[in-house]
């Protein structure tokens, strides 16, 4: 990271030397995750221990988040349709909110902030002590040990973790429809799924691939990355967390744009 | 089977530095420092803080690039080494970093066995235990076995740092400030630890250090750094018996502390 620094260029010219120099190494490190993660060894176990944190440590809270947030919105719309008769579309209404919004948003906004900041703070922290220095010297390829496992488990954790969300999530609206107008499971996801398509499972799918990407890659870059000590450490969480979720937003709208094009 | 020492010959050059420079921006660390390591010697680096003496061996083990300037290791150019090389290279050069850097995650026996593990994969379990009983017995910590780092105090961790770069056998030592933050009887062990390491394992090393006790406890000959260049090479009494003011302000520094 970090441009060569030339004495008396102006301010903005130095920032735009640094945005576009941390764009290249971002590029880079990126470039050297797909070479690495199709060259043996492949460290099954340490990417296995990994899926475990992954899922370990976000599952209670994509439960809670997942039921309120299925139970609110259902809450919520329910005043809406009611007023043109229409309660009987809510489970309709509501998987599809769930299944090509709510869910993969829900779970890469909650993993951004537990799992990004977790492996930010830990790869730092790794850095700063020099552990993955210690490493290189020892002949272990840190890259490979450290990141590449890290990125794959969050990129294939996070669509898991999107299904678990979307059930939960309808679950929190089957109850709510359920105790308001006594809607049986079976009627309940028969609607449910009447306007669900292919193309939204496929596309929420997708997302919750590129959000894990995205969680994977930044966090593991700011950790590889970090400098100044224990303070480097708070950073690389802390950004982690900002630009995973700024993305996150950003490729939202880029699938949703994409998918409308192709429906 | 690759033996566990090495054997010596006395003339031969393992480490050849020759008008080393780098920079980091405006700050020049290294200029032009010359440096021969020959075999079964130990050399210490001796310099006040920030004279380049880190940069030096980080630079030997391939975790820097120098701006100019040859390192040849073993005979081989490290800055021409592909990633393979370097791999190969590296499992000949045992680097002991200032506070360990053992792994936090793993305990003592894990953070021993995961070098081998990575880099050994045909070695057998009751091998790789032989192994690391063979070299935390060398370090004196042989009950420290199952314990985190964290339950280690600051020089345990250090001698489970050099028992974790012995592991792999190394040809060539490179100890980064080994008795800093220490009290001085741990300093001492460490000292012997480092004299015991060579002539039991037949290391050749450079060792980086501020600490004189520690120079000449250990030092076959010493290289004192100033602003990035060795201002006198020499053996013990050689370099401190000259006139040079520095070396006699870093001698009464060290003698008074």
């Amino acid at each position: 990271m970090g441009s060569a620094e030339q004495p008396g260029k102006p301010v903005i010219s130095k920032g735009v030397d640094r945005f576009f120099s941390d764009v290249h190494e971002i590029f880079r490190f990126i470039s050297r995750f797909f070479k690495e993660v199709f060259l043996p060894p492949f460290e099954l176990r340490e990417f296995i221990r990994q899926c475990f944190y992954v899922g370990n440590k976000s599952l209670m809270l994509i439960s809670l988040t997942g039921f309120i947030t299925g139970l609110v919105f259902t809450k919520q719309s329910r005043p809406s349709l009611a007023e043109f008769g229409a309660t009987s579309w809510l489970p309709s209404l509501i998987s599809i909110a769930i299944i090509r919004a709510l869910a993969p948003l829900v779970t890469a906004l909650i993993c951004a902030g537990k799992v990004g900041s977790s492996i930010g703070a830990e790869l730092a922290s790794m850095k700063v002590t020099e552990q993955i220095d210690a490493m290189e010297v020892s002949a272990i390829n840190p890259f490979k040990y450290l990141v590449v496992t890290r990125i794959m488990a969050t990129t294939i954790c996070l669509p898991l973790l999107m299904c678990y969300t979307g059930i939960i999530g309808l679950a929190g609206a089957f109850l709510d429809v359920h105790l308001n107008e006594q809607t049986s499971v079976q009627t309940f996801i028969q609607n449910a799924f009447t306007n669900i398509s292919f193309l939204d499972l496929g596309a929420s799918l997708v997302k919750a691939l590129v959000y894990g990407f995205t969680i994977g890659v930044v966090s593991c870059y700011q950790g590889f990355h970090a400098t100044q000590g224990t303070q480097g450490v708070g950073k690389a969480a802390n950004v982690s967390v900002v630009i995973s979720m700024f993305l996150i937003f950003i490729e939202e709208v880029l699938i949703v744009q994409l998918v409308n094009a192709i429906r | 089977m690759k033996p566990f020492t090495h054997d010596i010959d006395w003339h031969e050059t393992v480490i050849h530095i020759q008008d080393l420079y780098k920079s980091f921006g405006d700050n020049h660390v290294l200029q032009g420092v010359h440096l021969d390591l020959h075999r079964g010697e130990n050399i210490v680096v001796l310099g006040r803080s920030g004279t380049g003496k880190s940069v030096l061996i980080k630079i030997i083990a391939g975790l820097l690039k120098p701006d100019s300037g040859t390192v040849r290791v073993l005979g081989q150019d490290v800055d021409q080494l592909d990633t393979a090389g370097l791999r190969d290279l590296r499992l000949k050069l045992g680097f002991c970093f200032q506070h360990g850097a053992l792994y936090d995650s793993m305990t003592v026996c894990e953070n021993l066995a995961f070098p081998l593990k990575r880099n050994e994969p045909g070695m057998t379990r009751a091998e790789r235990d032989r192994r690391i009983d063979l070299v935390l017995e060398a370090v004196g910590l042989a009950h420290t076995k199952n314990q985190m780092p964290a339950e280690l105090s600051g020089g345990q961790r250090k001698r489970i740092g050099i028992a974790r770069t012995l592991i792999l056998r190394p040809e060539i030592m490179l100890y980064d400030e080994p008795t800093a933050g220490l009290d001085p009887i741990t300093c001492t062990e460490i000292n012997n630890l480092i004299n015991e390491v060579q002539g039991r394992f037949k290391t050749s090393s450079i060792i980086i250090t501020h600490d004189l006790t520690c120079a000449k406890a250990t030092g076959d000959n010493i290289a004192v750094m100033k602003e990035g260049r060795f201002i006198r090479q020499g053996n013990f009494n050689e370099v401190f018996s000259d006139g040079d003011e520095l070396i006699r302000e870093f001698y009464d520094y060290n003698f008074i502390q």
